[in-house]
């Protein structure tokens, strides 16, 4: 492929809307548009529908097949319209939603209103077990098709959204919302083709969508391969022929083989190769800020933890945590320090506040100790931080972050790790409400909004509140931020329910996460989204 | 997100059972130093009782051979010495293994720290004479376990055959089906200690059924000999058969996996470990400190190297006491 | 010995179904799996609720065996959690283990006995002890460090190798796994042989044999050898379920997708349905590995007879 001529490239370009996909590309700094390149990639663990994807290794592909009504910037994390010709609200509850013209899914079916109102229905409905149904949550009629308690359902569609042209569409939520909008630009808001309903078995074999690229061939548990839509209407066109995403059975070996020339590119570097990506790779290794965070999260149904002080002793613990070592020494700089509970993706205008968690976040040993004894002592004498062993490689910074606690109240054994054998172990002992100390809690957000950091997380009841905190004056001002109807007013008021898990120290945050990858040197244009996935359609190959 | 699977090491997933018995025939040795009454020194070449004056037994023989054996000085002094720093560690390192300077993370030897630093910033010395107790305990008393269980369940298989030796053989072939990994988390679980007993029990109950199946095929093999059939001939109880005749001429397949077993032992403490169902931190063990330091063998192999070292050298010695011991079973050594 | 073999294939009926039920029974007790499908949040309960009734986990655990066993019986393994089915999975991962399964056993017969013979006949001399140090190497250098090493100096510096094998897994792209697999076991088979043939080579037969004047290599192969395999043969036996079952890290490593890697994710995954199916086949091939050791044993020994 590499080695075609430029007259080949002339007439491709001259057949370009004939048969286009026999055409391969010659090399020139514009790079071969038809060569291939290979990516790492690891099996999705669910079925690989869009409301059904909750991890980033099926994401990936979504984000290669799929276009919703909105994308997030790949470099600012904004939301766009992509589909979506107009959004319009009056009273951030209903919404007016005008599909853009022209758009098909790769096998010829136009998108249409229809195919993004068959899908959400598809995604809630109970029967379908599509693991994001709560996305559809706020959208009025969820509680009939998707019944908290598990009885029947007693409808199968939303009786929120209407079909009011072919292009046109109504959503009614059942609470303000303002910036609903922005987050249709997740996966599980994808538009689905009649061939996703009408033979599902074939369309999960070989998925079909409306994105830059289209499944070729997919072999379940080793290799994907994703070639160019040539009539991809959109603007973000492929710039490649296609990816060939192979299954890894570990990130090193992914590593190793991108060293030795079999694969082009990595997007998950192992933590004991941090050290070496300079004399491996050169600046073919790029490590930028994702939408994740880390922290410790505390079990606020054992009293000890919810007493009068406790925030407190969780202070102390955060000023006991040298971040800066941590991330420079375990993590090589692929952490960054955190100091609030958002996350920088989202930008000054979305939210973060760098330092809003001021002198709590800072390593202070001395007050450490203080503040500790102050509060009561660590309830026991001692604290395990819970994680689970399986997946992650979590016990190094366990250990880490147990170490330097350690060293700054001195004493040997005021923290351990207590690793859980299985994460569905670790995930039932987290429901069932049995954690007796801090333990592991990384958010990835869903998409870029400051409500994403706050709402699922310390809300009354959130889906992803796992410590079960609560509180009134955090409950309230989420509210009130997502009923306001000015984003920068939203974005404030949201700033200050933070400043309340601020105040109680909800959640000790650790650190932010990067995306980090590596590529061979045939690659230009390689980057990573907020979300750390590779941008794979404006990657230029040759 | 992104979750990734994790390391592990595996020779010790891999070597589901393995295990023997080494130290069993030594201390036996030793206490049965004194002849017991009637007991003729038998040899492939004279298996009928001997007359007038009474020889030594072959295990006091045995152990008179191996006083003299350099091999076996020097391996018994290792041991010695590995015992003396598992109960007094502080003997030979004054530091804490627990103290960790994270600043000072892969640093190399230096003084005052001759074996550098590892991962978390702890001195690699202090952990490996400290990690001996842990790895020591775990590899010896979890082969002794094996090597008794196996031996006696498969040497009492392949002796009796027939239905004993079916149903014997049948259940170490359900206990061959559990994957280790899976047992580790089901019976390991549960169990709350932190100590090592657990971890040596679910050892012993794992790897037991390999030491069975190879002791079985031992005992078939010398159940055949002339001197065992001319024993029989001559009424030899079955009890004395097993104990007097084929014992110490089907010892050696078992000493050699034992051994060899004790190794992989150590290492599989660190396997459950890793899996979250071992020893809990901060438990610290050559094996913990060995899978810790592999992923990193590019950048700090001396982290590696150093208790990789001293679990080489502890199975060096258990290795020569083996085969020592081995030798002065053989009468046709002598 | 017709009989024999007859009662031993009927013997496995019991060890089937009781290392089922114990696989079965063990993967339950780990808990319900469902709470680990929903990434770092709570599933929802209604969802939770249905995909417990899609797995068949809402039923008492007997009379999910029950069902299980009977649609193992009709070629139906049931589907992982990702959809799909357990056949499938098994269908691409037992071939690509069994070639490495074989390669391994080739390298632990080939060298493990070579080496063992050469050292049993040379006790004390300098090969010995070099062979000795190998085996400390092997037992006390992780097998990931030795794959880890192997793969960056033959696959990226040399580039003798590919680093990864690819899904088809052909044998030459499996020999350096299979000898990473095999070098724990060589350990054992090389002492085992060399301490068996240092035991016999001073029997009686095997010196009629030289005083007989057979040439050397006669008297190693047929006598020698011949006579002291049955420790070997008896531990290659129970190795191959290790090997088989027991390959993951050597199947992460080199990214292979077989047995090894495939069980472990089924177990940490809490999938009843892979699990047992792996662990099913693999007991079959338990039973059949230890009835051929035992029938060798007669081969062996001409004295060992089944009746």
């Amino acid at each position: 492929m590499r080695a075609a001529t430029h007259a080949v490239r002339a007439a491709c370009a001259a057949a370009a809307t004939l048969a286009v996909t026999a055409c391969g590309g010659g090399g020139g700094a514009g790079g071969d548009r038809g060569a291939v390149l290979s990516s790492s990639w690891g099996d999705p663990q669910n079925p690989l529908e869009p409301a059904n994807t909750n991890e980033v290794q099926g994401g990936k592909v979504l984000d290669m097949i799929f276009r919703g009504l909105k994308k997030y910037d790949p470099d600012t994390g904004e939301a766009r319209d992509m589909l979506a010709e107009r959004i319009e609200t009056t009273d951030s509850r209903n919404f007016t939603i005008t599909v853009k013209d022209g758009w098909t899914f790769s096998n010829g079916e136009k998108v249409t209103a229809q195919s993004f109102v068959d899908a959400w229905n598809y995604g809630a409905s109970l029967r379908n077990n599509q693991r994001n149904a709560y996305f559809f949550g706020y959208i009025d009629g969820y509680d009939k098709v998707h019944p908290a308690d598990g009885s029947k359902q007693s409808a199968d569609t939303l009786s929120g959204l209407k079909v009011t042209g072919p292009l046109t569409f109504t959503v009614k939520l059942n609470q303000k919302f303002s910036s609903f909008p922005e987050t249709l630009g997740y996966n599980a808001f994808a538009p689905l083709p009649r061939a996703f309903f009408d033979d599902h078995d074939a369309w999960l074999k070989k998925p079909v969508g409306n994105g830059p690229y289209m499944v070729e061939n997919y072999t379940r548990g080793s290799q994907m391969s994703l070639r160019k839509w040539e009539e991809y209407p959109g603007p973000d066109k492929a710039q490649n022929g296609g990816v060939d995403l192979k299954v890894y059975t570990d990130p090193n070996t992914a590593y190793t083989d991108l060293m030795a020339g079999n694969l082009d590119l990595t997007d998950d570097v192992p933590a004991a190769q941090l050290k070496n990506v300079k004399s491996d790779l050169g600046d073919r290794y790029i490590n930028t800020p994702a939408g994740i965070l880390q922290t410790l999260a505390f079990p606020y149904y054992d009293e000890r933890w919810n007493k009068e002080g406790s925030e407190k002793v969780r202070k102390g613990l955060s000023m006991a945590i040298d971040r800066e070592q941590i991330t420079n020494t375990i993590f090589q700089k692929t952490r960054t320090p955190a100091t609030d509970w958002t996350s920088p993706v989202l930008g000054k205008d979305g939210g973060f506040k760098e330092g809003l968690c001021g002198e709590a976040c800072e390593y202070r040993p001395d007050e450490a100790k203080k503040l500790i004894q102050e509060g009561g002592g660590l309830p026991g004498g001692q604290i395990k931080i819970t994680y689970n062993a399986d997946t992650g490689s979590h016990k190094q910074w366990v250990d880490a972050v147990c170490n330097s606690i350690n060293n700054a109240l001195d004493n040997d054994r005021a923290c351990v790790g207590n690793p859980v054998g299985t994460f569905a172990d670790f995930r039932n002992q987290i429901t069932g409400k049995k954690m007796s100390g801090p333990f592991r809690a990384g958010w990835q957000m869903d998409y870029p909004l400051i409500q994403n950091f706050l709402q699922p997380l310390y809300y009354t009841g959130g889906s992803s509140n796992d410590g079960k905190w609560s509180n009134q004056e955090f409950d309230d001002l989420v509210d009130k931020a997502n009923a306001e109807t000015d984003p920068a007013e939203a974005v404030r008021t949201f700033q200050q329910a933070e400043e309340v898990v601020r105040d109680h120290m909800a959640a000790i945050p650790l650190w932010y996460q990067n995306g980090s990858a590596g590529y061979s040197d045939r690659l230009s244009g390689v980057k990573l989204n907020p979300f750390s996935v590779p941008v794979y359609n404006e990657i230029k190959v040759g | 997100m992104p979750e990734q699977p994790p390391y592990e090491p595996e020779r010790a997933i891999a070597g589901t059972g393995m295990g023997g018995q080494m130290d069993l025939a030594a201390s036996e040795a030793t206490t049965l130093e004194q002849p017991p009454p009637g007991g003729p020194g038998e040899s492939g070449h004279e298996a009928s009782a001997a007359s007038g004056e009474r020889p030594r037994s072959l295990w006091s023989d045995a152990w008179h051979d191996l006083r003299r054996n350099p091999v076996f000085i020097i391996a018994g002094l290792v041991i010695l010495f590995l015992v003396l720093i598992s109960v007094w560690p502080s003997l030979i390192a004054s530091g804490n293994p627990l103290k960790c300077d994270l600043s000072r993370a892969q640093e190399g030897s230096r003084p005052g720290h001759p074996f550098g630093f590892d991962g978390q910033g702890c001195d690699v010395y202090t952990r490996t004479v400290y990690g001996a107790r842990t790895s020591v305990l775990v590899g010896v008393l979890a082969t002794l376990g094996v090597a008794v269980l196996g031996s006696v369940l498969g040497g009492l298989a392949g002796f009796f055959g027939g239905v004993p030796d079916s149903i014997l053989s049948r259940i170490t072939d359900v206990f061959f089906a559990i994957p280790v990994v899976l047992g580790g988390l089901v019976l390991l679980s549960v169990i709350t200690s932190n100590t090592v007993w657990p971890v040596i029990g679910f050892i012993v109950l794992l790897g037991w059924p390999q030491i069975s199946r190879i002791a079985r095929g031992s005992v078939i093999t010398v159940k055949q000999n002339d001197y065992v059939q001319a024993a029989r001939a001559l009424g030899a109880s079955s009890s004395r058969l097993l104990l007097r005749h084929i014992a110490p001429n089907a010892v050696a397949p078992v000493i050699v996996v034992a051994t060899i077993a004790l190794g992989t032992y150590i290492a599989l403490e660190a396997t459950l470990s890793f899996l979250g169902v071992g020893l809990k931190p901060p438990s610290v063990s050559w094996g913990i400190d060995i899978s810790a330091a592999a992923p990193y063998i590019r950048n700090a192999p001396h982290a590696l190297l150093w208790p990789s070292g001293a679990l080489a050298i502890t199975v060096l010695a258990f290795i020569m006491l083996g085969d020592a011991v081995r030798d002065a079973l053989d009468p046709k050594l002598r | 010995m017709g009989r024999y073999v007859v009662r031993r294939l009927l013997q496995m009926i019991p060890v089937f179904v009781g290392a089922t039920l114990l696989i079965f029974l063990m993967v339950n007790v780990m808990g319900d799996p469902i709470a680990g499908l929903c990434g770092d949040r709570e599933c929802d309960p209604a969802t939770a609720a249905q995909l417990r009734r899609e797995f068949g986990l809402d039923k008492p655990v007997w009379q999910q065996y029950l069902t299980y066993m009977g649609n193992v019986f009709t070629g139906d393994f049931g589907t992982a959690f990702n959809g799909q089915p357990v056949t499938e999975l098994m269908g691409t991962a037992f071939p690509v283990t069994v070639r490495l399964t074989i390669v391994a056993i080739v390298a632990e017969v080939v060298i493990g006995i070579t080496l063992g013979v050469v050292t049993g006949l040379r006790r004390g001399r300098p090969v010995d002890t070099s062979v000795l140090v190998l085996t400390l190497v092997v037992i006390s250098v992780p097998t990931f460090v030795t794959g880890l090493l192997l793969q960056l100096l033959l696959g990226v510096k040399w580039e003798w190798i590919r680093p990864s094998v690819s899904p088809e897994a052909p044998f030459d792209e499996l020999i350096v796994p299979g000898l990473v697999l095999a070098s724990v076991s060589l350990a054992y088979v090389t002492r085992l042989t060399r301490t068996s043939i240092a035991e016999n080579r001073r029997s009686d037969y095997v010196r009629t044999a030289i005083a007989k004047g057979l040439p050397r290599h006669r008297v190693i192969t047929r006598h020698l050898l011949r006579n002291s395999l049955i420790p070997v043969v008896t531990f290659i036996g129970t190795d191959i379920g290790a090997l088989m079952g027991g390959a993951i890290v050597t199947e992460r490593i080199f990214n292979i997708h077989g047995v090894g890697y495939q069980l472990y994710q089924g177990i940490l995954r809490q999938n009843t349905q892979t699990v047992v199916g792996f662990v099913t086949v693999l007991v079959l091939v338990f039973l059949v590995a230890n009835l051929l050791v035992d029938l060798l044993y007669a081969v062996l020994d001409p004295r060992i007879r089944y009746a």
